[in-house]
């Protein structure tokens, strides 16, 4: 069985404590991983080199990047014990994520292929974070832009990323920090090793040097004392994981979404024509990331959307993660699923919403097939837009569809990821354009998942690790 | 601790479970009788339908009784748990949880002072030199822990200097997220800690939590301040934290001393280190005056095999306190007896996994 050690470093380490990953149908052991205890992590970051990188022209890097954006889709890298001398091809990598997180395969490829732009298409990355500066001005320290002084020293000296299992998607929002010149020290996601160990080693193989890379598979406990040590991080977790660092600027938080489609009063009649844009929005990468909508805000014709929609959710099928046609994730861990589903149950005994998939299909959203566990999609009509399934987001295609004035909208929707308003309405769009609560704005037939790399999300990476200074220097004579 | 090698291992587990039974005879009889029991045990006794000095003649029935429960120490008066024995002696009173709500309380007399004496046979000269002074780095207040480790250097023939944590007010900040005030708190302390490290060169041996104990040694070197000897307590201890201290807080060159203990049953010991362990954290409690079993977490009266893991049960059998059958908020592994300790010891003591999680809302 696959050996997964710690990195401090780079150097591999074992750990006494491991976590045995299993395959979510087969239940069969897959990878014995080393859990690093949280003094450990305090101790090596406190430790860290934080130069490694500053040896390196951010070109040199973006150079590296590329090189690794192909290594990470081709090479066959290593992975697991080096002593062992185990490599891993990318389908054997698709193979495991799969495995552990129950994602179906074709939604895993998707993903890497994401993964794979952003290392590949770093340069428009980081212009779009950097807004263009010329780039040895993160070199020099200093330089010209327009004529203009620019200087910029690196506040965020060592970066730290608390990841997720639900979508690998999201780890293209660290590997940017890498041709920013931090060394990174990740902690994965329980059931998701694979991406981030993929994508150090190829940036390894691309010539990065290992002592850049720290991997901690951890506790909550290690996961608090990678977010204390370094200088900046990010942090992707539930309300409840998030809520402690609300007020803390060095921790960038990547909560819950709560992304929506919003109707205006000159669109709301022409809702069919945007009928397909909606289910791409929630049904799209099984329904597992932030920027899935969970929440239709229209005007009116509300159930009738909700209808549609229903009908459209309600043939999807449980089907094995290997099957191509397959829609919805397998859960790795059956209770949680039967958690989601009841929590979900529990609401709807409140007056005023209604599972339309559920009565489409006749069945539960809850499944079991073969003894894995899945979440059918699930669509809710909310009468009520104060109802509390009109505002909840959950790991499937799920999403509440619910009324509202549109001179309401805005106050009424609260934090909203991604907003993707569905109006031309002049009025509407001023009032979207100022609203706060809404971090990334679509006007017009935006997917709420459709993403632009080359703009910031949920925060400017580049604004995370560097800080801007007055500078001043006189000609070297 | 002296150990016979006149007997083989069967032998003297055997004599120690005679050892044990006898033990239970007179701490059932002296509970139960109304010139020298509390009057929580012998209230307790008239409702029942048997008679507890007559029937309970060995450890086992002790299963007579139901489970000992935490609730009981909840709340007052306290006095009902003074056995009448003890009624005009100086009295302590120790706690236990209180994060929120009421905590447990012990009384306690002696024992305090007798589960320490007993211990500190079981520590080595070099790493704990006797004469020289500690540092007693932890909780204090309502906890045992600050009287029982002064009274330990004392009895070693050294001074405790003490620090106090306050682990009530850590839980509270933790909860309510209020991080940085709890990274203040800390600080306070490790810096409070440091002053007397270098202010007391006689300082050579320290008690201290596993967090604490960490958190100094990212300050300073304790093996180039004069530390020969750490003894950690009062939290869970995980094998791999075991061997990070060894080698890495301790760099190899001070004495590691992991023990589980709680103001219930006093402090169990860890065996003696012994890299075959893989240093897995293995306690044997101070039979007879307490025994640890780990058991089926559905029928408590049931031990798990050798090597299998359980729910941890506890029974305290003092003449200052009384309590059968108590099952623990811990699972572990059961040990096999071993030279020093011939009786079960329990291993990788963590919190119990058969209470419910708490289910995640929302995707990130």
């Amino acid at each position: 069985m696959l050996n997964i050690p710690i990195l401090r470093a780079g150097q591999a380490y074992e750990s006494i404590e491991k976590v045995t990953l299993v395959h979510h149908a087969t239940g069969q052991p897959v990878a014995r991983m080393s859990m690093a205890n949280s003094g450990l992590i305090t101790r090596d970051l406190h430790r860290i080199d934080d130069t490694v990188l500053e040896g390196f022209t951010v070109d040199q890097l973006q150079d590296m990047s590329r090189k690794a954006a192909r290594l990470f889709l081709e090479g066959d890298l290593p992975i697991g014990d080096p002593a062992a001398g185990q490599t891993q091809t990318f389908d054997a990598y698709i193979e495991g994520l799969s495995a552990t997180t129950g994602m179906p395969v074709g939604y895993c490829r998707k993903n890497a292929a994401k993964i794979h732009r952003v290392m590949d298409e770093i340069d428009l990355v980081l212009a779009g974070l950097t807004r263009g500066f010329p780039r040895d001005v993160l070199d020099r320290g200093f330089g010209y832009q327009d004529g203009r002084m620019l200087s910029f020293y690196r506040a965020g000296r060592t970066f730290g990323a608390v990841l997720p299992s639900n979508s690998p998607g999201v780890h293209s929002l660290w590997i940017p920090a890498i041709a920013l010149k931090a060394p990174i020290a990740l902690k994965p996601g329980r059931e998701e090793p694979w991406s981030p160990l993929r994508i150090i080693a190829a940036f390894i193989a691309a010539g990065v040097p290992r002592e850049a890379f720290s991997f901690y598979p951890t506790d909550h406990a290690g996961a608090h004392a990678l977010l204390d040590a370094v200088d900046r991080s990010m942090l992707f977790g539930d309300a409840s994981t998030t809520r402690p660092y609300r007020d803390d600027p060095t921790v960038e938080l990547h909560g819950p979404g709560f992304s929506k489609i919003l109707l205006g009063d000159d669109w709301a009649d022409d809702w069919p024509r945007h009928l397909d844009l909606m289910v791409q929005s929630i049904a799209g990468n099984a329904g597992r990331s932030c920027i899935n909508c969970s929440g239709i805000w229209t005007p009116r014709n509300g159930r009738a959307i909700a209808e549609a929609l229903a009908e459209r959710l309600a043939g999807v099928e449980a089907l094995p993660a290997g099957d191509p046609r397959a829609e919805v994730a397998a859960f790795a861990r059956p209770a949680m699923a039967a958690g989601i589903s009841a929590m979900i149950d529990a609401e709807l005994r409140q007056a005023g919403a209604v599972d339309l998939t559920e009565q489409k299909r006749g069945s539960s959203r809850l499944v079991q097939r073969d003894g894995v566990s899945y979440l059918l999609p699930t669509i809710i009509w909310c009468e009520d837009n104060e109802h509390p399934l009109a505002n909840r987001e959950y790991l499937l295609p799920f999403a509440a569809v619910t009324e509202c004035p549109t001179r309401d909208m805005i106050d009424r929707i609260g934090p909203t990821l991604i907003g993707s308003a569905l109006t031309a309405d002049e009025d509407f769009r001023r009032r979207l354009m100022a609203a706060a609560n809404i971090d990334r704005l679509n006007l017009g037939a935006f997917p709420t998942n459709q993403i632009s790399w080359d703009q910031p999300h949920e925060g400017n990476l580049f604004e995370h690790l560097y800080r801007q200074r007055a500078f001043q220097v006189e000609p070297a004579a | 601790m002296g150990v016979s090698t006149a007997q083989s291992l069967d032998e003297r587990v055997a004599a120690a479970q005679q050892r044990l039974d006898a033990h239970v005879r007179d701490i059932v009889q002296w509970h139960f009788d109304p010139a020298t029991g509390c009057p929580f045990w012998l209230e307790y006794a008239e409702k029942l339908n048997w008679d507890p000095r007559r029937e309970v003649q060995t450890y086992a029935d002790l299963d007579k009784f139901d489970p000992f429960e935490d609730e009981w120490l909840r709340g007052g008066p306290v006095r009902r748990w003074v056995p009448r024995a003890y009624a005009k002696d100086p009295i302590y009173v120790f706690e236990t949880g209180g994060s929120t709500g009421v905590p447990k309380s012990r009384i306690n007399i002696n024992d305090f002072r007798i589960d320490y004496e007993i211990f500190s046979e079981t520590l080595s000269d070099t790493a704990f030199p006797r004469g020289k002074d500690w540092l007693m780095l932890g909780p204090s207040g309502p906890r045992r822990l600050r009287l029982a480790v002064e009274h330990l250097a004392q009895h070693r023939g050294g001074i405790a200097f003490c620090v106090d944590l306050d682990p009530r007010w850590v839980v509270k900040l933790t909860r309510s997220g209020r991080l940085r005030e709890m990274h203040e708190y800390k600080e306070h302390v490790i810096q409070q800690a440091l002053t007397l490290l270098r202010s007391h060169k006689d300082i050579e041996c320290i008690f201290t939590t596993p967090k604490l104990l960490e958190a100094i040694c990212e300050r300073i070197s304790l093996v180039d301040v004069g530390i020969k000897g750490v003894f950690c307590g009062g939290t869970q201890l995980t094998a791999q934290f075991h061997r990070f201290a060894r080698e890495e807080l301790l760099e190899g060159q001070i004495e590691f001393v992991p023990t589980y203990g709680n103001t219930l049953m006093g402090l169990a010991c860890h065996k003696p280190f012994d890299p075959a362990d893989n240093y897995s954290v293995i306690y044997y409690p101070p039979v007879p005056r307490a025994r640890i079993e780990v058991v089926q977490p559905d029928n408590p009266t049931e031990l798990v095999g050798y090597g299998e893991v359980g729910r941890v049960r506890l029974t305290t059998l003092t003449k200052e306190f009384f309590m059968p059958r108590f099952m623990e908020r811990d699972e572990a592994v059961r040990h096999r007896p071993c030279d020093p300790y011939p009786w079960d010891g329990a291993g990788d003591v963590r919190p119990f996994s058969g209470f419910a999680t708490p289910i995640v809302e929302g995707v990130y």
